[in-house]
């Protein structure tokens, strides 16, 4: 029940609850769909990327309460960073749902997000989490879809 | 007369405290707390029965088949064959040779649709599925439409899971070469009409495929009586060893049929200019088969029927009926599968939480069901529903794993509310 608990914090049950950000965009220079065959998940990044900042993000679609609240979560953090540090947090914070040992200095900078790290307990789980980053980077590079292996 | 009666009801009655003694699995705890499998419909538990005697197989008696000309591969070969022999009685073929086995029912489909596909259906045929296909069961018939231009029709559901009969008659034609159904639904549980969908079929010239992968486990399966062309299910959903599944068809079809695969066991000769086919079922039979996992089926399915197939089934019934009532009970639980006749299956769906919030939290109360779309993802479009939760039962769930179940969605509640 504990890790449980960890992984279903309040912040996290709100955000799946109320995701924030979470609309279709008119006008979006960048789109991707992201697909989770395993669990049939799904949800489309939108992006207003200007000389390389995210100006704007939003999202759509379905999943459980950690992909969802994950995905939120991600829209709030990442509006007006460019590519390359998207990049570096989209790293470390894999590196947060992965790694048993990942280092506490690496995770401070994730600030909100380490409270998705209990995700680290729930193997089958990582890949909720992870799913709306994956995204995110697929609508970056132009890519229109990704799946998670 | 009296005491003779008894004896037979003593022999009959099942008794499910002795049954959960004979799978050791129920000794083991998950996270920790004792083991509630609800997974049935995925993967059966094994019996000791089945464990031992792969044991004692590679400690005394291994050997290859059909090749060694001395004692042990001899009576493993008899061992072997003679599992053709107690399959063909289960599911009353009319042949022993009308037995084909592969590695599991997705193979067993995937030979019909590479060997009689291939040879015997052309462009603008047509062939007919239902909406509660597993992806097994849609896919190869996919790949048999990208090669050579056949025609893949749908018969629709109805809202509780029942295939709809007169959708179904209209789409059958004189184009409709072969229809490949389900027996029972691996996410809704429904059964279906397949003696009368195999009619039907038949009397316009198709070939039927049965896929009865879920059935083969909880209900008395007779080819003969369904009349079916084509049966095909896996061992390990019949509490056998997994690398075991099963082909049937029928003699005359199997004759004529092509090879699957080529290789040893399956030639009676062989030069470089040409080779010549082993008689059925041999010739789709290549390479050294499962030979343990086979005999490991052989011994599930006559344990099985030494604790009486009637008194398994009505009592799997009693359980699914009292998790029926149990699950109903809770509020924002709503049932996907509510199909008159049904078995064994309950798929879910809470208004509250994803399904796989809703596995994650009971697998940690030690509860093992299956969340996402069971392989079966056209039919949870058909149901409006991105993933259920799935219970599935086998002989050993009690209405004691019910409670657990029902006590462990009111954590769910607990966290989401
Ligand atoms: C109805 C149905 N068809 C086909 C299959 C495929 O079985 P296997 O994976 O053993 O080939 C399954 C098992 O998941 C099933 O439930």
């Amino acid at each position: 029940m504990d890790s449980l608990r960890e992984l279903y914090q309040e912040v996290i049950l709100d955000h799946g609850k109320n995701p924030r950000n979470f609309n279709t965009p008119d006008d979006p220079t960048n789109k991707a769909l992201g697909n989770n065959p395993l669990c049939g998940d799904q949800l489309t990044v939108y992006l207003k990327v200007n000389s390389g900042v995210v100006e704007d993000v939003a999202f759509i679609g379905r999943g459980c309460a950690i992909s969802i609240a994950s995905a939120s979560m991600m829209t709030e953090f990442i509006k007006g960073k460019s590519e390359d540090e998207i990049k570096q947090i989209f790293n470390k914070f894999h590196e947060m749902c992965t790694e048993d040992a990942s280092d506490k200095s690496t995770i401070e900078e994730l600030e909100k997000l380490q409270v998705l790290s209990g995700v680290r307990e729930f193997p089958t789980r990582v890949k909720c989490a992870t799913l709306p980053w994956h995204t995110l980077l697929a609508a970056l590079a132009g890519e229109k879809e990704v799946t998670t292996e | 007369m009296m005491s003779l009666r008894t004896d037979e009801h003593e022999k009959h009655t099942f008794n499910v405290d002795k049954v959960r003694k004979d799978f050791p699995i129920f000794k083991e705890c998950m996270n920790g707390q004792p083991l509630v499998f609800l997974d049935t419909a995925a993967s059966a538990q094994k019996p000791n029965q089945v464990i031992d005697s792969i044991r004692d197989i590679y400690q005394t008696e291994y050997a290859n088949v059909h090749r060694g000309l001395y004692k042990i591969s001899e009576a493993l070969t008899a061992k072997y064959e003679g599992v053709r022999e107690i399959i063909s009685d289960y599911i009353n073929t009319e042949h022993t040779t009308e037995i084909v086995f592969t590695r599991n029912a997705t193979e067993s489909i995937n030979l019909v649709a590479r060997s009689f596909g291939t040879a015997f259906l052309k462009e603008n045929d047509e062939i007919i599925l239902s909406e509660l296909e597993h992806h097994a069961n849609i896919v190869p018939w996919q790949m048999l439409r990208d090669e050579i231009g056949v025609i893949i029709k749908v018969a629709p559901i109805n809202d509780e899971g029942e295939i709809i009969m007169y959708e179904f008659e209209k789409l059958l034609c004189n184009r409709t070469k072969l229809v490949a159904i389900s027996h029972m639904s691996n996410v809704l549980g429904s059964i279906l009409p397949v003696k009368e969908i195999t009619r039907l079929s038949q009397a316009v010239g198709a070939k039927v495929l049965i896929d009865g992968c879920q059935a083969i486990t909880h209900l008395p399966v007779d080819v003969q009586e369904i009349g079916c062309d084509f049966y095909v299910f896996s061992g390990h959903k019949l509490y056998g060893p997994s690398g075991v599944g099963v082909l049937y068809a029928r003699e005359e079809l199997l004759e004529i049929m092509p090879p699957f695969m080529g290789g040893g066991d399956m030639i009676s000769s062989v030069t470089f200019e040409e080779s010549t086919w082993a008689k059925i079922p041999h010739k789709f039979e290549a390479g050294t088969p499962a030979i343990v996992q086979v005999i490991g089926l052989g011994v599930a399915i006559e344990y099985l029927k030494s604790l009486g197939l009637e008194d398994i089934r009505k009592y799997e019934k009693t359980i699914l009926d009292y998790a029926t009532q149990k699950l109903l009970d809770i509020e924002g639980l709503r049932l996907i599968g509510t199909a008159e006749d049904k078995a064994s299956v309950l798929s879910f769906t809470l208004d509250f939480a994803h399904a796989h919030d809703i596995a994650t939290i009971i697998d940690s109360s030690g509860v093992a069901v299956r969340a996402g779309h069971h392989c079966a993802q056209p039919l949870m479009n058909r149901m409006n529903v991105a993933a259920t939760v799935r219970a599935s039962l086998g002989l050993y769930n009690t209405e004691e794993d019910i409670d657990r179940l029902v006590s462990s969605l009111h954590n769910v509640n607990e966290i989401f509310n």
